[in-house]
């Protein structure tokens, strides 16, 4: 395949703190219009990555392209191209549902009457039409992950970076999002999401599992389980690391 | 032709960004009517409560007269005390060996003891000696009560005395503020420290509570650059924290009948310079902490003590250590101090004001760069 059409790709990506290496010489490429999942548990250094994919951490090292562009010297213009919603939805409770999305549109310098028509199509979609003068903390928490996806793709990104959109979430909202992941799909966008729940990524189209600050398997998901012999995610995942910590202790 | 036309178009970019920012934080004040009441509300009070207690005239001084001499000449130095609006006065004709009663239970400030020969003295001889006693646990007090003593007797000289000639006289005129009114003082003084504090106070949470909120990440991850989101988050407090000077400038004046002799569009201009850069100096804050507890105490840190202190407020800098003076150069309020009390009670004009205002935006720049160079080090971090 091409290289220009990796939705990202990365080689060696690495970013210490001190002396801590939080990601360690990571590589990986995603295709567009993708959902590509990326697992592990809570500080193995997915938000790390998606940071410096989303250009707000510089890398240690290693080269990264998101949307065929250079991170390092060319940033500026991957925000342009980037969305990104993390886990606590990121919408202003205290302000109306218009406002956010004039808001989020307005820091992506879109012009007002660009910004009118999709602001108008975003409310049909996510069906908040008559509501848009209410407050946002009053909406329902489903509405408000709808509202909050609308809001991080308003300026029309190719990627869309979802950091644990799904934690603290009861799983029948779980399970809508997943919905709001395959429509953003369907729109020819490529997901980018992590998660620490191994059931969900049953949905994605491939997946990376990630432990200290590395990729230790990368895989379609039925794929991983046939490799594994097992019949759902959770038991690969927990086979894999169990591997990886023997392995290490091996090493040692 | 077309490069042209595609500046144009960035320009809007980063102006329609700034914009969103400013509108953005505006929503939130309106949306918050507490927020309103305190930021309208609790000046008002601090200007009525400093205002009346900063006062450092003293009135109804208790005096307590001890007169032996029983004359015309004494009743009439009494009567010259009577007539002093400064003074309250009752005679005391308890045992002499008691006298120090009067101090100990806080009876009287300060006690007259007319001798005998008063009047004798009063007509015979050039001089005639009265004893003053004076409370001096407040030596403050004690000097004012000292001056406004001299004063009755200096009045009492005058009036009942034509017939000594004087050698020389000295008639002190006293400029721009005739009366010596401390109300003359301390209220611009007031307009200064209220401003600051609220001003600074009112951007120290901006960027702290979004830090808090997890909004920032939204907001870095979009083409906006730091010195747009600093520029973004001040330009809507400038026009509240403005409205707020208008405000307890115009009680200020009405409440303590304070003077204004100069140009008021000058003030309101040089006000808006002010403003700013206590707005920076709250969004500088707002960028070094992490919540907005300590956001808000570094606020009240940075502004309530040194601009009491070190802005000649109420005390003279001229009389502090050199380091002090070295310090004060950095306190806003030193500036503004002098460019409010020269306006209003000088009429001062611009050019004379010039250094003042040079300062304050030399401070604001400083400031505000600090603060958009502390946010990106933030994001690369």
């Amino acid at each position: 395949m091409n290289q220009n059409e990796w939705a990202v790709e990365t080689h060696n990506l690495t970013r210490r703190f001190g002396k801590f290496v939080a990601v360690d010489k990571i590589s990986l490429q995603v295709a567009k219009g993708e959902i590509f999942g990326f697992l592990g548990a809570n500080g193995a250094g997915k938000t790390t990555v998606i940071r410096m994919l989303s250009g707000i951490l510089a890398p240690s090292s290693g080269d990264a392209q998101v949307a065929g562009l250079d991170i390092y010297s060319q940033s500026e213009k991957i925000k342009t191209r980037i969305g990104y919603m993390s886990q606590k939805f990121s919408l202003y409770e205290d302000l109306t549902i218009e406002e956010n999305i004039n808001f989020y549109g307005g820091i992506y310098g879109l012009p007002p009457d660009l910004l009118a028509e999709r602001k108008t199509s975003l409310l049909e979609r996510v069906g908040l039409a008559e509501a848009a003068r209410r407050m946002t903390r009053d909406l329902p928490l489903g509405f408000k992950q709808r509202l909050a996806l609308g809001c991080s793709l308003l300026h029309d990104p190719m990627i869309i970076f979802l950091d644990e959109p799904t934690s603290g979430v009861d799983p029948r909202a779980r399970r809508n999002f997943w919905d709001l992941i395959y429509e953003t799909c369907d729109l020819g966008k490529t997901v980018f999401v992590t998660t620490h729940f191994m059931d969900e990524s049953e949905y994605c189209h491939r997946v990376s599992i990630m432990n200290d600050g590395r990729i230790i398997a990368l895989d379609e998901p039925f794929k991983l389980k046939k490799k594994y012999n097992k019949t759902s995610m959770q038991d690969v995942f927990i086979t894999i690391v169990k591997n990886e910590i023997g392995r290490k202790q091996g090493e040692q | 032709m077309k490069k042209g036309n595609k500046i144009n178009r960035l320009k809007k970019r980063w102006f329609g960004r700034i914009l969103a920012i400013s509108r953005k934080e505006f929503m939130h004040i309106i949306h918050d009517p507490r927020s309103l009441i305190i930021l309208f509300v609790m000046p008002v009070l601090q200007l009525i409560m400093f205002g009346y207690a900063l006062n450092m005239e003293i009135q109804n001084i208790n005096l307590a007269v001890i007169d032996r001499s029983h004359s015309t000449a004494s009743r009439d130095l009494i009567a010259a005390f009577k007539g002093s609006p400064y003074f309250s006065v009752f005679d005391y004709d308890g045992p002499l060996s008691e006298i120090e009663g009067l101090f100990l239970n806080r009876e009287a400030h300060a006690i007259l003891e007319i001798n005998q020969d008063f009047q004798k003295n009063f007509q015979r001889r050039p001089q005639a000696a009265v004893q003053i006693l004076i409370d001096a646990a407040d030596p403050n007090a004690a000097t004012m009560i000292r001056q406004y003593c001299s004063g009755v007797i200096a009045l009492f000289n005058k009036t009942g005395n034509l017939d000594i000639p004087l050698r020389f006289e000295i008639k002190p005129r006293i400029w721009y503020n005739p009366d010596l009114k401390s109300d003359y003082f301390f209220i611009p003084g007031l307009v200064a420290l209220i401003l600051v504090m609220i001003s600074a106070l009112l951007t120290s949470i901006t960027i702290t509570r979004e830090k808090e909120m997890g909004t920032m990440e939204q907001i870095l991850v979009s083409p906006i650059r730091p010195v747009e989101i600093v520029l973004g988050k001040v330009l809507p407090y400038i026009v509240l924290a403005f409205f707020d000077g208008v405000l307890i400038l115009l009680l200020g004046m009405i409440m303590f009948d304070v003077p204004f002799i100069g140009s008021y569009l000058l003030l309101l201009l040089l006000s808006i310079i002010y403003i700013t850069t206590a707005l920076s100096l709250g969004l500088m804050i707002s960028t070094a902490v992490s919540t907005q507890q300590v956001a808000m105490m570094a606020a009240v840190a940075a502004t309530l003590l040194p601009t009491i202190m070190l802005s000649g407020f109420i005390f003279p800098l001229n009389a502090m250590p050199d380091l002090l003076q070295y310090i004060s150069y950095i306190v806003p309020a030193k500036y503004y101090l002098i460019i409010i009390r020269g306006i209003m009670l000088k009429g001062n004009t611009l050019v004379q004001l010039a250094g003042q205002t040079g300062f304050l935006l030399l401070l604001t720049l400083i400031l505000l760069l600090n603060a958009v160079r502390k946010f990106s080090l933030n994001l690369e971090k």
